[in-house]
């Protein structure tokens, strides 16, 4: 007995040292998730966005106040500054890389590395996941090293969104070894090699790549910007999110961010309820749009009395102030205040029972015996609302509104799926017989063609494609879409996002609820991280964190 | 022997074969499909760009045609390319398995030799206090859920105590057997805890049995110590049940990993194969579970093989 208490004993002194310190040169960030890979254009991934932000820089990013801003030109076109012009039925925007700009290996970005990423992404075999940016370019003309101009197809409104780019010098020998579909992405030198310097153009390159567990970062030696303020940065992925929450308070990760999966808006309101001062919390609102989509082809939604009378009877304000603390602002539309498109026009609606059980009225639905309202044929009014399975907060929610529907005679049956259910079955084979709940995410002043035209209405036909769940036809949006997409007549452009926001809220395809907040988990040490509530993470300008 | 472990081999890859079929058929089935996934992000993603993905991804194809060319090319050595990892299936599934054998192995190990010393120390009194305490034990680590379990271990040992790193599998820049070792520590314990208290409970209840058997009884009568009665005559007889429940619960291993690899965020078989079948990856799940299944089959085999060992009246053929 005593042998083996002396062997434990030996044991822990051994193995159970304290944890070091954490050193301020080095930076621990807690995700929940992992990215399949780090090739900037295939698989969509907010992870791995908010990852290659740190190595490789698009030529332009919208910043913190929302505004696009050149991080690799040396400035944005413009129709104004003559960048952009008209020619023929297209436009031909012309791109002017900075000076000086280096890969990790020392080898000059030129804009043939634009010409070279226009190739792969106009290539449809190539795996690329967003072809739709790169079909509106025909041709890119490579001017000098530091200039090329992309010749468009069309209008295009976003034109000064100007892309990433991909080192030729490195990636040419895995597009050229392609020979079936998609050969490309596997051969592509970010998902064989990644910590090959050569691929970033970053402050910080990836020098260590633990598949499904971390991801190390250091400084790039041939950055010339601003010098980066950590040794090293630790990227680690904690799926189950209270270990992560576990690990942030034990130390061993300094940093949850909001923008990437990490900690959710509920534990880290928790977390700063039980220790308001050990870390800085931050609070971001973001683009990301929670709404409930109604199934247009049901007849009962297909009243607009109903559809207004389910908005009237939500008390969203107390439900966001209670269950978020106020921190998601209560949605109008689908456009949210920060966007600079934002038309104050549209109000919120107001929470308005009264109104509510005045115009199911209107619409023949009167309460019966049990509160429940009926029509004149003795139908229920009865509607299946579902959304996933196992998000605690969204089904908190959804047992809220249940409960407010029901006090103005609406039944809400409730039926929610697993997300994988409900985004691969459920929603996009518009399966759903009533309403569903679920967040859009989309980019500043994005023309919503995918979700809110009436051509992108999922069908067997089109084998189910489009986001427009609802089933929403409306000449007025459509035409407005277009003029989103396509008139570069700032007033123009402007007027049809007001028209886009005054037909969503007159029509009401979908219940406006809230748009979330992105929640930040910060050591007190670490200073300039600036989140931006989009998708232009703020690991684009992680040369300005530093410890203090 | 060897035509037993011959046939047995034969066995195990027709199974391993109708697994395979059943596998990928089920992973079928679900809904969705990885394109879906992609798309869900994609603000400009539009329906022929869907279609030109699951053409370059083979999924336009039936399920029934994307199973043959799997299975065409597994017989040739290649297992496909796993698309969450961006990688050959070898090449994601080879660190992994290495990193589940050590945590598997050594928890198993350790909690084989506590449940050998907590059964036996309470099969020699039952109903007594110890037996009573050993018993509380053994129900706890039957009860208590893994994940629980480490959440609390992380919280005690890591967050409390700072004895241990609550996560991964080294220190970035470290590399050393300490470092390593001090990451296995708590999820070791963990899964040793987990399986530990129904071992336990089976080595408690074959030990008693074989306690009371006439063979035992005999050794006594002939005059053996209490020491070798117990720990020969009892033990090996009582082994016997014990080993096939081990060997049956080895596979079920993955399970447990699956859960501590998850609370640690350790890169194992375990959460690499519930990833992969969430994220839709069909050569990855594919392959690990079928991994999962031939660690089955493969001690089921050493089951069969040390019953011949342990009880000399049962011969393989």
């Amino acid at each position: 007995m005593r042998v083996w208490a002396a062997m434990a004993v030996a044991a822990m002194v051994v193995f159970a040292a304290p944890a070091y310190a954490a050193p301020r040169e080095q930076l621990v960030i807690g995700v929940s998730q992992f990215p399949s890979t780090l090739h900037p254009a295939v698989n969509p991934e907010a992870i791995k966005s908010y990852t290659m932000g740190f190595g490789l820089r698009p030529i332009s990013a919208f910043d913190s106040d929302w505004k696009n801003t050149c991080l690799q030109c040396t400035e944005l076109p413009s129709l104004a500054n003559g960048l952009a012009r008209m020619e023929g039925h297209g436009m031909a925007v012309t791109v002017k890389l900075r000076s000086g700009l280096l890969w990790g290996d020392g080898v000059p970005v030129t804009a043939g590395d634009l010409a070279f990423m226009w190739k792969l992404g106009h290539d449809p075999e190539s795996g690329f996941a967003d072809l739709s940016y790169w079909l509106r370019v025909d041709s890119i003309e490579v001017i000098d090293d530091l200039t090329a101009v992309m010749h468009l197809n069309q209008p295009w409104t976003q034109f000064d969104h100007l892309p990433g780019m991909l080192p030729e010098h490195l990636e040419a020998k895995a597009a050229a070894a392609g020979k079936q579909p998609g050969d490309y992405a596997k051969q592509s030198l970010y998902a064989r090699a990644p910590t090959t310097p050569g691929l970033y153009n970053g402050p910080y390159r990836i020098t260590q790549y633990d598949s499904g567990t971390q991801v190390v970062l250091e400084p790039n030696p041939y950055w010339h910007g601003t010098a980066p303020g950590f040794r090293r940065i630790v990227i680690r992925a904690i799926e189950n999110t209270a270990a992560l929450q576990a690990n942030l308070q034990s130390g061993d990760v300094d940093f949850a961010p909001g923008d990437a999966p990490s900690l959710t808006l509920d534990q880290v309101l928790a977390l700063r309820r039980q220790h308001p001062d050990a870390w800085t919390y931050l609070f971001k609102p973001a683009l990301s749009y929670e709404h409930i989509d109604l199934n247009l082809d049901n007849p009962i939604l297909a009243d607009i009395r109903v559809r207004r009378a389910l908005l009237l009877a939500l008390d969203r304000r107390t439900l966001a102030d209670r269950l978020f603390e106020g921190m998601q602002p209560v949605a109008a539309s689908f456009v949210t205040p920060l966007d600079p498109m934002h038309d104050n026009a549209v109000p919120v609606q107001p929470y308005d029972p009264v109104r509510a059980r005045a115009l199911l009225a209107e619409a023949g639905w009167r309460p019966g015996p049990d509160g429940i309202c009926r029509n004149a044929r003795g139908e229920r009014l009865s509607l299946e609302f579902g959304t996933t399975a196992g998000n605690r907060v969204r089904e908190l929610a959804q047992l809220v509104m249940k409960d407010q529907w029901r006090a103005v005679g609406v039944e809400a049956l409730v039926k929610n799926d697993p997300a994988r259910t409900f985004f691969g079955e459920t929603v996009k084979r518009r399966q759903f017989s009533a309403m569903a709940m679920y967040a859009w995410s989309t980019g500043i002043s994005y023309p919503p063609r995918q979700v809110l035209a009436s051509d992108q209405i999922p069908t067997a036909s089109n084998n189910w494609g489009g986001s427009n769940y609802m089933g929403f036809r409306d000449a007025g949006m459509d035409a407005a879409i277009l003029t989103a997409e396509t008139d570069l007549d700032p007033g123009h452009q402007r007027a049809a996002w007001a028209a886009m926001q005054r037909i969503y809220a007159e029509q009401l395809p979908a219940l406006p609820l809230f748009f979330r907040a992105d929640a930040y988990v910060l050591p007190k040490w670490l200073k300039g991280v600036r989140p931006t509530g989009h998708s232009d993470y703020s690991s684009l300008w992680a040369e300005d964190w530093h410890a203090e | 022997m060897a035509r037993f472990i011959l046939r047995r081999i034969l066995q195990a890859a027709f199974v391993l074969l109708v697994m395979s079929f059943v596998i990928y058929s089920l992973i079928g089935l679900m809904p969705g499909d990885p394109i879906d996934i992609m798309i869900a992000s994609n603000p400009g993603a539009t329906p022929e760009l869907a279609a030109a993905l699951r053409k370059i991804y083979g999924l336009d194809q039936p399920l029934l045609s994307r199973y043959g060319h799997w299975l065409w090319a597994a017989v040739q050595g290649d297992f496909g390319y796993s698309r969450l990892h961006s990688a050959p299936v070898l090449a994601v599934l080879a660190p992994a398995l290495w990193q589940t054998c050590k945590l598997m192995l050594i928890s198993f190990t350790a909690a084989v030799l506590l449940a050998f010393a907590l059964g036996i120390v309470a099969a020699l009194r039952p109903g007594g206090p110890v037996d009573a305490l050993i018993s509380l034990f053994a129900f706890a680590g039957i009860s208590v859920p893994v994940f629980w379990l480490a959440l609390m271990m992380i919280l005690v040992f890591a967050v409390d105590l700072h004895w241990f790193p609550a996560s991964g599998i080294a220190t970035v820049g470290d590399g050393s057997i300490r470092d390593y070792a001090r990451h296995m520590v708590m999820p070791v314990i963990t899964l040793a805890l987990a399986q530990t208290g129904g071992f336990t409970r089976f080595v408690r209840a074959s030990m008693i049995e074989s306690l009371r058997s006439d063979h035992v009884r005999t050794a006594r009568a002939k005059g053996a110590g209490e020491g070798r009665v117990v720990l020969v005559h009892a033990f090996r007889t009582a082994l016997i049940p014990v080993v096939t429940v081990m060997a049956l619960n080895f596979g079920s291993l993955f399970g447990g990993a699956l859960l501590t690899e998850t609370m640690f965020a350790q890169p194992g078989m375990g959460k690499m194969i519930y990833d992969s079948i969430l994220g839709n990856d069909y050569n990855l799940a594919l392959t690990g579970l079928l991994f999962a299944t031939l660690v089955t089959l493969l001690s089921n085999l050493l089951a069969d093989i040390a019953y011949g060992w342990l009880d000399p009246r049962i011969t393989l053929a």
